[in-house]
């Protein structure tokens, strides 16, 4: 049973009337073929309606959706040989972030991702996709080791955010997402990075820091969640629908701003209503972004890399704008 | 007819029992009370006298205790905040920086200024927590950048203070995005050799705590600073318990391996004096 939101209801209905008519036609009294072929059609109709004006608020549920595929099921399709690599080699393994080397149509990538779980055990298991320092030192590992062996890095973000506890304070959490924002600037292999779902701050950005980062279609990314910052600047949770807006937190407005370096396009309706085609998209995706990429040199590389970083901003001097 | 009746006396304080102290001249200690005069407070460099608080100051007052004689050259000064997302809770993003500029008499949260230390020659980032929480838009990240390229082309050692709730939100994803920014010039100060000193005083949380400010060669904190990734009110909510005492303070992190050491305000000039002799002398 499909989860639907509140403005697929259109959608919701239409499936339901599709259904009753597919359920007459098999009782094979009345020929309704030609019902229900108008009613496919126009379903694709109202999908491509909906979908293509989702507002802020909009995308960042759909980024949620519980059917949505997680890391784990992108890297299964894309590199069915994905071998994990567990631990940072310090504390523990960290199960909001997996890690390991996998062959993409014949080229080793290290593939890093967020990993969220699918019900209330694995959500708890993976800790909801919020990582503790030894998440991203392991990370951070598992990239120096793909430099080593001069692999390409993969890196699939969908996280709320980092995890806000004591033992996460205790070992350093701001310590660790900045050791890796600095260090993955410098690498000297291609860093292609990909928001599957949601890019909640730095928690986000601590796999972040690459030569192309690409956001899939209905995913957000930006400094804070919606409803945190509605309870911020608003003192309420009520306002994250207009906090949502405010952020400009979708995909065409962080490419807008050059922010990010394009978007992945996904199946009609979401990536969970064909996981396996939004694989494939993915997977062509990250071969076309790596082929533009292995033609340079580490040194060009790592210069590109800090020089796209260090022009975003936008202020004024001697009262011109630069952004 | 009121159902009770006031027997005791309301809390209040009788007009001829009020003590009127003139802004400026005397400063009273928010945590021991004790009123100081404001020319000995700033001869013990904002320090309380008698319960060792640090006053929160800004980069005004960083640069008078850590340049000789004063003296300094302010650089970037220039760089004023744009409105990239056209951002209005409240209020209009750009109405709260005119504000802010107004009471504050500042551009943003950040200053940069060169000149010398003890006679060793440094560039200093000092932010002010007076202008809109310290936070950190594109104005203090561009800064931040350029004071490193500057350590960096001239050989000279950076100091970053840290005052700060860390990222600006009212610039969403453009805060966000100083943070990569940073931390990508500082890889480059690094294989420089070039020192940084990250100075971390209190509050220092979030986006700032997330990048620069853990990076230093060397962290270095004032006292009984509040210093974090995540708030401390997000993380009682999160684990739903009270926090334990001294946590996130500056000897909770040195006591974790975060800080190198804690040096009281009055201390500091010297004591990083010291430590840039031993380590560095320009190439």
């Amino acid at each position: 049973m499909t989860n639907y939101l509140d403005f697929e209801k259109p959608v919701e209905e239409m499936v339901e009337q599709l259904e009753k008519l597919k359920e007459t036609q098999a009782k094979g009294k009345v020929d309704m073929s030609d019902a229900i072929a108008e009613l496919e059609k126009k379903l694709i109709e109202i999908k491509k309606d909906i979908y293509r004006n989702l507002n802020g608020w909009q995308k960042v549920q759909l980024s949620r959706h519980p059917e949505r595929p997680y890391s784990l099921d992108y890297i299964h399709q894309i590199a069915p040989d994905f071998i994990e690599l567990h631990g940072d080699r310090q504390v523990k393994d960290d199960k909001a972030i997996v890690g390991g080397f996998g062959t993409i149509d014949g080229q080793t990538f290290m593939i890093i991702g967020h990993q969220k779980g699918r019900n209330t055990k694995e959500r708890q298991y993976r800790n909801f996709g919020m990582p503790n320092p030894e998440g991203y030192r392991k990370a951070l590992r598992l990239m120096k080791l793909a430099e080593k062996f001069k692999k390409p890095i993969l890196t699939l973000i969908d996280t709320p955010g980092a995890s806000p506890g004591l033992e996460a304070e205790e070992r350093g959490q701001g310590e660790a997402i900045a050791k890796n924002l600095m260090e993955m600037a410098v690498l000297k292999v291609p860093v292609i990075c990909v928001v599957i779902g949601e890019g909640a701050s730095g928690g986000a950005l601590g796999i972040g820091v690459g030569d192309r980062v690409m956001m899939m279609q209905y995913t957000w990314y930006s400094v804070i969640s919606p409803e945190s910052c509605s309870s911020i600047l608003w003192r309420s949770w009520d306002f994250k629908a207009k906090a949502a807006e405010a952020l400009k937190l979708t995909p065409d407005d962080m490419y807008g701003n050059k922010l990010i370096d394009g978007i992945i396009s996904e199946p009609l309706g979401g990536a969970h209503y064909n996981p396996a085609e939004a694989s494939e998209i993915l997977k062509k995706e990250v071969k076309k972004l790596y082929k533009e990429l292995k033609e340079l040199s580490p040194e060009d590389l790592i210069h590109k890399r800090i020089e796209k970083f260090s022009n975003m901003g936008s202020y004024k001097e001697n009262s011109n704008l630069s952004a | 007819m009121s159902w009770f009746k006031r027997v005791a006396d309301g809390i209040t304080t009788k007009s001829k029992e009020k003590k009127y102290v003139p802004d400026g001249l005397w400063e009273k200690c928010p945590r021991c009370k004790t009123i100081t005069q404001m020319s000995d407070l700033v001869e013990n460099k904002h320090v309380c006298p008698s319960c060792s608080y640090h006053y929160k100051i800004g980069s005004h007052e960083y640069f008078n205790i850590l340049f000789d004689e004063e003296k300094y050259k302010e650089l970037y000064a220039d760089i004023e905040s744009g409105d990239p997302l056209n951002f209005t809770d409240t209020k209009p993003y750009t109405a709260r920086i005119k504000d802010s500029q107004n009471k504050t008499g500042l551009k943003d949260a950040l200053r940069v200024a060169t000149g010398k230390m003890n006679g060793v020659k440094i560039v200093v980032s000092c932010m002010d927590f007076s202008f809109i929480g310290g936070s950190m838009g594109s104005v203090m990240g561009e800064k931040i950048a350029r004071s490193i390229d500057y350590a960096r082309e001239n050989h000279i050692p950076l100091l970053i203070i840290s005052k700060s709730g860390g990222a600006r939100m009212m610039e969403a994803a453009f805060s966000l995005m100083q943070m990569a920014k940073t931390s990508a010039k500082l890889a480059l100060l690094n294989q420089e050799g070039v020192p940084y000193l990250s100075i971390l005083t209190d509050p220092t949380t979030g986006g700032v705590t997330a990048s620069f400010a853990m990076l230093g060669d060397f962290n270095i904190a004032e006292p009984e600073a509040l210093i974090g990734f995540a708030g401390p009110r997000v993380i009682k909510e999160t684990i739903g318990k009270d926090l334990p005492k001294g946590f996130q303070s500056s000897e909770f992190l040195q006591e974790h391996g975060f800080v190198d050491f804690i040096v009281p305000r009055t201390e500091m000039k010297d004591k990083l004096s010291t430590l840039l002799k031993q380590i560095y002398s320009k190439k």
